[in-house]
């Protein structure tokens, strides 16, 4: 938001924030690898195109011409969207997703499209068929997934806000071990028109930047009813700026679940969390402890629902209309061979998976299953939500590991989003924002919020007011601790 | 837990080919995950009802009216073969 | 030996299920704002949606929802207070998503039934057809089969996919097992699929044309032997496109079947294909082991619980039932059951009564439509409906000929020149110079004319012999060039003759 006022006040143009920042991309994006596609052109025709209205005294919204890095699953029309698969190599939609539609009515600047898992589908962006990106704090560690690149885009300033979007936590573990924040709206609450699906009930795109603040921002600028998603809600959306201007958190009951913690999390991040838990103590919160039960089996319930929902979404990826088309012979070997050549080792994990779980004979016992056991998650959260007001976890159990470091074992890799998948499973909406560096490694770790659908601003007064503590005790921003990154 | 005769139909079923190799790694890690999944039998009663939509709406419609439609050459602008205005795909051997 | 139909009917009893498949002619697809407008050129009524583009989602058209609710009112179904979609999970290169987009477990109509009609020699005999479930999809694009001799895809070197037509919504009306139509199933399942084309017509849902596809019929055929009650294999029949087809369809397969079972050999499951010149099916898809389609609730839309109020809106509003407003035309027409019947068939009876409503003569309405229009239209192998010939046009001949304008005769080339497309029936009658000599005195000159060229025949005439007169006559018909009325120049002849 200080671009913002910069530019209100005429103390920078658009196009030379732009080009500030695609210099810095220029600058170290060959050693992040955040992008994937850098659109240089169209970012500074928008940049003109803003500094022109301003100049005519046109009355903009407080993101114009402010640059934003878009997550490669949102449709751009004319860009390359490749969703960080070889599938779509090149493929330049048609038609815009509404979210860019809604960030051109914002007149943002759009920079380009940011690296991640292919189709989603990941913790730490080494599943993107491209490159991995790099931890701006470490670059030798992932940057978190499956939006890592939105995530490393921030903490490296080559943007001062991102879009994301969210199925299991691939917005707020990337957030929480890069050092930003990263928000998940209530379901429904962001439209997903345009959103290449993985899987089509838990999946929302999401607003990440580096305060809870901008987030805010770009969250009321996303957000709202759609009617070419009929999964959107049709409601105002929530007094998500007011709430996070406001940051009063005085007689607020913050949950503790009771589920989140404990084996399996790293102490440090552990230590970060229950210092965080004190901070908002001291501004007059009143910590009370919930026990969801049922969280320790929405894994798998998870892994039985995205994975079900993927295997029909990614079915339309068959060489016939657009997108990948290799191997000679029938349709059907068409279809067969570049179906193998353009999904990478996981996507094909799931959709197999996905294809068993809902064949007949199994349906009942993995897709039923799964889909009751969410019921019983969000009735957790319902029930837990009458004794508190927003519930708080560690957003992810680990600080960055290193890259390749658990790129073989699958159960692993998934357990990264232990915290994180309860949300996308009821519905409801979290945030994730720096609680700290953890003593073991010195890397960032995160403080979930969490709170009951359509209640997204309570995660913003929370956010705002917890930021403003640590940020008080730190003084300063998490991100001024990362190593500087230069050009090499 | 599940075959290596399995994946392959699942893999036919899923129109995806795969090498022998590819097929005995995935089966092996397959069975693994899915003893990890399969607690959900654990608590899923028949007295629980499933979930489809996390947040429950009904009725979404919209009204009959024509919206514009993309032009050809953006409908086609991804196809990687045309041919008079129509995608060209090879042989089609299944039956409609 | 060959099997005969009366040989297999000792031994065997059909049952018949019937999938009818109807295009909704609503002005926007099932989920998107594309025009649903047939002919149009291809890949020019698409977009992200019915393409099923990456990030593309469905919204609901609620014109389809009360089009269906309204067929299931129709149809005497139960309408779900609670339905959803789900996919149908399947890989075809005509389906842009490669998973339909229809209802599973949860269809919005159910449990209803038909009642039917045909006519057999010892007169009418009912049967109601029961109604498993009317349930929503949407349609698929089209491909066209390049390379091979016959256009189909077998034998074809690439195919070319035009979606114009995915999206479209589509109902799907299912029958329970239909049995005991024992030698009529063929009739029954025709009758059954002109009757619920007749409802979709007068619902106002569809423009049911089962040549344009926006009707089609897939008929499942299975023999058991007489008595048993366990249900035999059967065997599906798709590209059934005419009424007629679909007799022929279920006869044939009846046939099929019946010389299998009787040399003891087995009935494969499996999907056939009909010909239209042979009347005959071929083989096409195995269905020996069932497709998994994995069906699942649809994430991308929300449940549909109409209200009983929106229901009961829909029932107050559904217009009369064809079978109603036959028995009202029949009395009305004091038309015998054989006579509505070869309407029927024919298919001309909405013509006929679109005719009487202008104002026609009912008896001379049937009489033109049942007779030469029928005709010219078995000649050129399409329905009376097809012919550039209207209502308003028959009332109006009907209305000359009453007026004398025109006669039988004369009316008849009338017909014929509206048919060949050259316009209505006054511009005929002026293009040909076709007109009722009516003038007394031109009648009378030509009728001197005849009498002095054969001044023998007259004399017969005047001598008593009637039938003499015959020969005049012909000769002033020429003359006049087939325009006099002939009774009229009788009458004027004999007179003229001493005789009238």
């Amino acid at each position: 938001m200080e671009m913002s006022q910069l530019l209100n006040n005429g103390e920078i143009s658009s196009v030379d924030l732009t080009k500030a920042h695609l210099e810095r991309i220029d600058e170290v994006d060959g050693q992040v690898k955040a992008f994937l596609h850098v659109d240089r052109e169209g970012a500074l025709a928008q940049a003109r195109l803003v500094d022109t209205k301003r100049k005519s005294g046109e009355k903009l919204s407080p993101l114009a011409g402010v640059p934003l890095a878009l997550k490669d699953v949102m449709t751009q029309r004319g860009i390359p969207t490749t969703c960080g698969s070889k599938m779509l190599e090149g493929w330049r939609p048609p038609y815009d997703s509404t979210v860019v539609t809604r960030l051109r009515s914002s007149d943002v600047v759009i920079l380009g499209k940011t690296n991640c898992d292919e189709f989603a589908m990941g913790s730490s962006t080494e599943n993107s068929a491209y490159f991995p990106t790099r931890n701006p704090w470490d670059l030798t560690r992932i940057p978190g997934g499956s939006g890592g690149g939105s995530s490393a885009s921030l903490a490296a300033y080559e943007a001062p806000l991102a879009i994301g979007t969210d199925t299991g936590g691939s917005i707020r573990q990337p957030a929480a071990v890069t050092g930003t924040v990263g928000v998940k709206p209530t379901y429904g609450g962001v439209s997903r028109y345009g959103l290449v699906a993985f899987s089509s009930s838990l999946d929302q795109a999401g607003p990440c930047a580096r305060t809870v603040l901008d987030a805010a921002y770009l969250h009321e600028a996303i957000a709202g009813h759609d009617p070419l998603d009929s999964t959107s809600i049709n409601a105002p959306v929530p007094p998500i700026v007011a709430a996070a201007k406001d940051g009063n958190v005085k007689g607020m009951k913050i949950g503790v679940i009771k589920e989140l913690q404990g084996d399996g999390y790293q102490p440090g991040v552990l230590k970060l969390f229950n210092q965080s838990l004190e901070e908002l103590a001291k501004l007059g919160a009143e910590i009370v402890e919930v026990s969801c039960k049922y969280f320790d089996y929405a894994l798998a319930a998870y892994y039985l629902i995205a994975p079900s929902e993927c295997s029909s979404n990614l079915a339309r990826f068959d060489a016939m209309r657009y997108g990948l088309r290799i191997g000679e012979g029938s349709a059907e070997e068409v279809m067969n061979s570049t179906r193998s050549a353009g999904f990478g080792k996981e996507v094909k994990r799931r959709i197999i998976l996905g294809t068993y779980a809902l064949s007949s004979g199994y349906y009942d016992a993995y897709y039923g299953s799964a889909q009751k056991v969410r019921t019983l998650i969000s009735q957790d959260f319902k029930d837990a939500f009458e004794k508190a007001d927003v519930l708080v976890s560690p957003t992810a159990p680990t600080t960055a590991f290193k890259i390749g470091e658990k790129s073989n074992d699958p159960i692993a890799m998934y357990l990264n989003d232990i915290a994180t998948i309860p949300t996308n499973l009821a519905g409801v909406c979290g945030m994730s924002l720096p609680s700290g560096l953890a003593e073991e490694d010195g890397l960032p770790a995160g403080f979930q919020i969490m709170a009951g659908a359509m209640k997204d601003d309570r995660l913003y007064k929370v956010g705002a007011a917890l930021e403003s503590a640590l940020t008080k005790k730190w003084g300063g921003g998490i991100l001024e601790k990362a190593p500087k990154l230069v050009a090499k | 837990m599940i075959s290596r005769e399995d994946v392959a139909n699942l893999a036919k079923l899923a129109r995806i080919d795969m090498s022998d190799d590819e097929l005995d790694h995935l089966a092996s890690e397959l069975s693994v995950i899915l003893d990890a999944v399969a607690r959900v039998q654990e608590v899923a009663n028949s007295d629980v009802p499933p979930t489809s939509h996390p947040i429950p709406m009904t009725n979404v419609f919209r009204i009959d009216e024509n919206r514009s439609s993309l032009s050809p050459e953006d409908a086609l602008s991804g196809a990687p073969a045309s041919e008079g205005q129509r995608f060209k795909v090879p042989q089609i051997l299944g039956e409609e | 030996m060959a099997l005969t139909y009366e040989d297999l009917l000792t031994k065997y009893e059909p049952v018949l299920g019937l999938e009818v498949h109807v295009e909704l002619g609503t002005k926007s697809k099932m989920f998107c704002g594309c025009s649903t407008i047939f002919g149009a050129e291809p890949n020019t009524q698409t977009c992200p949606v019915c393409l099923g583009l990456p990030g593309s989602l469905p919204v609901v058209n609620e014109k389809a929802i009360e089009y269906t609710i309204a067929i299931g009112l129709a149809l005497n179904c139960s309408i779900a207070p609670y339905s959803r979609f789900a996919r149908k999970n399947y890989f075809y290169p005509d389906m842009p998503k490669n998973f339909q987009t229809s209802q599973y477990d949860e269809p919005i109509c159910s449990n209803g039934f038909l009642d039917i009609s045909v006519e057999t020699e010892d007169g009418m005999q009912d049967f109601r057809l029961e109604i498993e479930r009317v349930h929503m999809e949407e349609d698929t694009g089209k491909s066209l089969h390049m390379g091979g001799a016959t256009g189909r895809i077998h034998g074809a070197d690439y195919s070319l996919l035009d979606y114009n037509r995915a999206g479209i919504p589509l109902v799907e009306i299912v029958t329970k097992p239909v049995e005991g139509t024992g030698k009529l199933a063929p009739e029954v399942a025709r009758a059954y699929v002109a009757e619920l084309r007749d409802i979709l017509r007068a619902l106002g849902v569809s423009d049911v044309k089962m040549e344009q596809g926006s009707l089609r019929c897939d008929a499942n055929v299975s023999l058991r032997p007489i008595g048993e009650s366990k249900f035999g294999t059967r065997s599906e029949t798709k590209n059934v496109n005419s009424l007629r087809s679909v007799e022929r369809a279920v006869r044939s397969e009846m046939l099929r079947h019946g010389s299998l079972l009787i040399d003891g050999k087995r009935v494969i499951q499996e999907t056939r294909h009909f010909h239209e010149n042979t009347g005959e099916t071929t083989s096409g898809r195995s269905k020996e082991q069932a497709e998994d389609y994995r069906y699942f609730p649809e994430p991308d839309l929300a449940p549909i619980t109409p209200s009983k109020e929106f229901i009961e809106k829909i029932r107050s509003s559904l217009p009369e039932k064809p079978s109603i407003r036959r028995k009202r035309l029949q009395e009305n027409w004091r038309v015998p059951d054989k006579e509505m019947a070869a309407m029927i068939n024919a298919d001309v009876l909405d013509l006929v009564a679109a005719t009487v409503e202008l104002g026609a003569d009912p008896t001379r309405s049937r009489g033109w439509w049942l007779g030469e229009i029928a005709r010219l239209a078995n000649e050129r192998e399409v329905s009376a409906g097809e012919l550039p010939i209207t209502p308003r046009d028959v009332f109006e001949i009907v209305s000359l000929i009453q007026a004398g304008e025109l006669t039988d005769k004369l009316a008849r080339q009338v017909v014929e020149g509206v048919i060949n497309g050259e316009g209505r029936p006054k511009d005929i009658m002026e293009s040909r110079g076709i007109k009722v000599v009516s003038d007394d005195s031109a009648l009378l000159a030509a009728i001197e004319k005849a009498i002095a060229a054969q001044p023998e025949v007259a004399e017969k005439v005047r001598g008593g012999h009637i039938p003499a007169a015959g020969a005049l006559i012909g000769t002033v018909m020429k003359e006049t060039k087939g325009q006099a009325d002939a009774a009229k120049v009788r009458e004027l002849l004999l007179r003229h003759l001493g005789q009238g």
